[in-house]
């Protein structure tokens, strides 16, 4: 197409957004450049910052698996999987002190026999979370889901609202509305040292490693297993799958539990990072999982994971990597602001998310 | 096709604006408080009258009061003196409560959430204040609470729900000055007083406040006070000379951080960093690497519960502030939050309210020990029980005996009453309120120190030794 032809049928918005783009991008790079020019952070304080975003982001694309899924299969949005992410962190709190109290978490390092128990009775809490979340998953879908799957699309999604509520004050009720302690597992709060002054706290590579591990066994257990290979069957086209012989509804049941179960796993990992739990913690990670599903594209399983590290990455090191130069007071304060704009932007350039399809509506 | 691209216009314009708005928003609240004032340049006037009408009268009633309620049945002519005719020509209105009628009056403190504690233990300070007065003037009072929790919605939620009660004395609370900020000018446009045992921040009682706020009091120390005292013993009892603070945007943490540094610096000490968290934030650790950057002796963040135990156990897994001197205010003072923090709040200091050892204090412990059968939570028990205590005071003052005996309470004169109170004996200490509503004595306050048997038993030791008393 010539030139000339192809600037007459340049649409006025695609102007407009294409210098709102470029003026986004140029802001940016200003920014950093300010930033890295008056050398306020070092290479150690980057190497910090990228770790605390992969932890947090982690946690986030676990987190974000769970919306993916459903929404691939089902096309609605589980609003009530913050909460099944809080259920399990809550219930395993019981287990976790308990173990605690026994020593079972205590260990001089992690080398020894002890510390090899410390990483066990991680794994237990691990899979006891994923258990409980996983069953709160598959009751949810059978209660408040399943009744309504020849509803118009609205329907489960308010209900998903509602759930996400209804878990909440549950929660509430068993566990009281004040903050639950984890137990510190004091060996994990060891740095592991690199040279040059690079570390990495031991929690942290937990937290990534149990996270790599999970994502790795989801592929493997999507691409590789029958059940698997009925749910993406049952998620390209429900009637053709049913026709094909496979129960639709116990594969449904089934993603639900794997979205619960890997939300379980990150809510152990997000307690033992942060020690905290109560009864609200489900929100925020939620919602930031969400967003982290859609920038990725959401439906699409690689999108998820990256989408979470990406936010995570975003969050940690792009308030002082592009708002400290330019001279804003306090830049932490507007991390939230960074990932939703990013959110914006990649809705607006490329509506499917990073690794969304290219859905053609015109076919 | 065409119209998903006005919609990406439109995304594109609404984000461009909401960043001109985050940008222009700090301006506008200031803008429509000078219009506030304005107005009600009249009506103060009027309101300065009436006081010195009758501020020599409340004086004498406030004082007289403070004696006799302490279980004395009162005749019916003590009733602040005040007859039917007076207290029904009230300028705010009248409560008018039957023979048989309680009492009433409400209270807003957080009762859920990370600072659950802080509210319980202020709500226990009202009804321990209750259970004392007993009967007032042959009228049971009762207490209606709300859970106000630390947030502008809930504050506004609260106060809404409580200034619906036309019967309501006045209102104790909020614990959290965020909370305080809609709830005022709601109880306030009510008619009723606010007291509050826990705010902090210094604009709810500044020289400039709107006249929305006018019925407004605390019993609670001002931060210009509380930011000054950290200070000081910052820099001249520790002897640390580079600080760096966070704050978490509400106006009490970004006001009392302010105060910190400026005292900090005045003395002669290096602010290295002025840092913010997002309320619900839990990934502390890239700030806490920005401001390990900038190489602080001491972490000044007077925040919350919950990010404030974030803050405090990811310190010191952070390079560079292993050893850092870590100091928080009244917002971090209860047992919740040393149990969110866990071993790393060992060595930590807090500045928070203190209550001195006098006789009233420790029948105020031996009664709330009787009754709950624990020890205080926080540290505002004492302070919510001296502002009841005075509501309740004020009360009797504004308030006459009708014929059949019922009572009326004029709404302005237990204003006046309240106002006036001037040296009154609490468990905080002598109490005079100023006309801005300050009634804190200013002695009720110390640096307290996290040891490590508190930080191994919070709820068993609490609360922790005092290090320093302005």
């Amino acid at each position: 197409m010539p030139w000339s032809r192809r600037l007459r049928r340049l649409h006025p918005t695609d102007v407009i957004m294409g210098i709102v783009g470029a003026s986004v991008i140029a802001v940016v790079l200003y920014g950093s450049y300010e930033t890295l020019r008056s050398g306020r952070y070092d290479g150690t304080d980057w190497f910090s910052f990228l770790v605390a975003g992969l932890t947090q982001g982690s946690i986030y694309a676990l987190i974000a698996l769970g919306y993916t899924l459903v929404y691939g299969i089902l096309r609605m949005i589980n609003f009530a999987h913050g909460e099944i992410f809080t259920a399990g962190a809550m219930t395993t709190f019981y287990l976790a002190t308990w173990l605690s109290g026994k020593g079972w978490l205590t260990a001089d390092r992690l080398g020894s026999a002890a510390g090899a128990r410390v990483l066990g009775t991680i794994v237990l809490l691990i899979v006891f979370s994923a258990l409980i979340s996983s069953i709160v998953a598959v009751v949810l879908e059978r209660v408040a889901y399943r009744p309504l799957r020849g509803a118009p699309r609205l329907i489960p999604l308010i209900t998903a609202i509602g759930a996400s509520f209804f878990l909440q004050y549950t929660l509430r009720g068993l566990y009281g509305s004040g903050i639950r302690p984890y137990p510190d597992v004091s060996v994990l709060n060891r740095e592991l040292t690199f040279g040059g002054g690079y570390s990495i706290a031991m929690d942290e590579v937990v937290v990534i490693g149990s996270a790599f591990v999970l994502m790795l066994a989801l592929v493997a257990f999507v691409q590789g297993t029958r059940t698997g290979m009925a749910m993406r069957a049952v998620a390209e086209d429900r009637q053709a799958a049913a026709l094909m012989g496979i129960d639709v509804d116990r594969t449904i049941a089934t993603t639900f539990a794997v979205g619960g179960a890997l939300a379980g796993a990150a809510g152990v990992l997000y307690a033992l990072l942060f020690r905290q739990t109560q009864f609200f913690m489900g929100f925020i990670p939620g919602l930031k999982a969400f967003t982290a599903a859609v920038l990725g594209g959401i439906g699409n399983i690689p999108g998820a994971m990256l989408g979470g590290l990406f936010l995570g990455i975003a969050e940690s090191i792009g308030p002082f990597l592009f708002l400290e130069g330019l001279g804003i007071p306090s830049p932490n304060q507007l991390k939230d602001a960074i990932a939703f704009t990013m959110l914006v932007l990649v809705l607006i350039f490329r509506p499917t998310g990073i690794l969304g399809e290219r859905v053609s509506k015109r076919a | 096709m065409r119209s998903i691209r006005w919609l990406s216009l439109l995304m594109a314009i609404v984000l461009l604006g909401g960043v001109v708005v985050a940008c222009s928003s700090d301006d506008e609240p200031e803008d429509t408080g000078s219009d506030v004032e304005q107005v009600d340049d009249s009506t103060n006037a009027d309101d300065g009258e009436m006081d010195d009408e009758d501020a020599d009268e409340d004086d004498d009633v406030a004082e007289g009061d403070v004696e006799d309620v302490d279980g004395e049945e009162m005749d019916e002519d003590m009733a602040g003196g005040m007859s039917v005719e007076d207290v029904m020509a009230d300028s705010l209105g009248v409560i008018e409560l039957g023979p048989d009628d309680p009492i009433e009056i409400g209270a807003m403190f957080v009762l859920s959430g990370p600072n659950e504690s802080l509210g319980v233990d202020s709500r226990d300070g009202v009804e321990l204040a209750i259970d004392t007065i007993g009967d007032l003037l042959g009228h049971q009072v009762v207490l209606t609470a709300e859970d106000s929790q630390c947030s502008p919605e809930g504050g506004q939620t609260a106060a809404t729900r409580l200034a619906a009660d036309e019967n309501l004395v006045g209102v104790i609370g909020t614990n959290c000055s965020g909370a305080a900020e809609p709830a005022i000018p709601i109880v306030c446009d009510a008619g009723m007083v606010m007291i509050s045992p826990s705010n902090t921040a210094p604009k709810l009682t500044a020289s400039d406040r709107p006249a929305s706020f006018g019925c407004y009091l605390r019993t609670a120390h001002n931060d210009l006070f509380q930011g000054r005292v950290a200070a000081d013993f910052a820099y001249t009892e520790q002897g640390l000379r580079k600080a760096a603070t966070i704050h978490d945007g509400s106006p009490y943490a970004e006001e009392l951080q302010n105060v910190f540094a400026l005292r900090f610096q005045e003395l002669g000490g290096e602010i290295t960093a002025q840092e913010a968290v997002n309320v619900n934030d839990t990934d502390m650790a890239p700030v806490l690497t920005a401001i390990a950057a900038t190489e602080p002796d001491v972490i000044y963040y007077p925040i919350f519960t919950a990010e404030g135990g974030f803050v405090t156990a990811q310190a010191r897994d952070t390079a560079g502030l292993e050893d850092v001197t870590l100091m928080g205010a009244d917002g971090l003072f209860s047992a919740d939050f040393v149990d969110a923090a866990g071993e790393a709040a060992t060595g930590m200091f807090l500045s928070g309210p203190f209550v001195g050892d006098s006789d009233l204090y420790d029948d105020f412990l031996l009664a709330l020990e009787d009754k709950y059968g624990r020890g205080p939570l926080s540290g505002f028990h004492a302070h919510a029980y001296d502002a009841t205590m005075m509501l309740l005071n004020a009360a009797v003052a504004a308030a006459a005996v009708t014929e059949d005996g019922g009572l009326v309470i004029g709404r302005q004169a237990l204003r006046d009453a309240l106002y006036a109170t001037t040296s009154y004996e609490g468990l905080t200490g002598s109490l005079t309120c100023d006309e801005q509503g300050d009634c804190a004595t200013g002695e009720a306050l110390a640096v307290f120190e996290i040891t490590a048997d508190v930080a191994a038993d919070p709820e068993g030791t609490w609360p922790p030794g005092t290090v320093y008393q302005p």
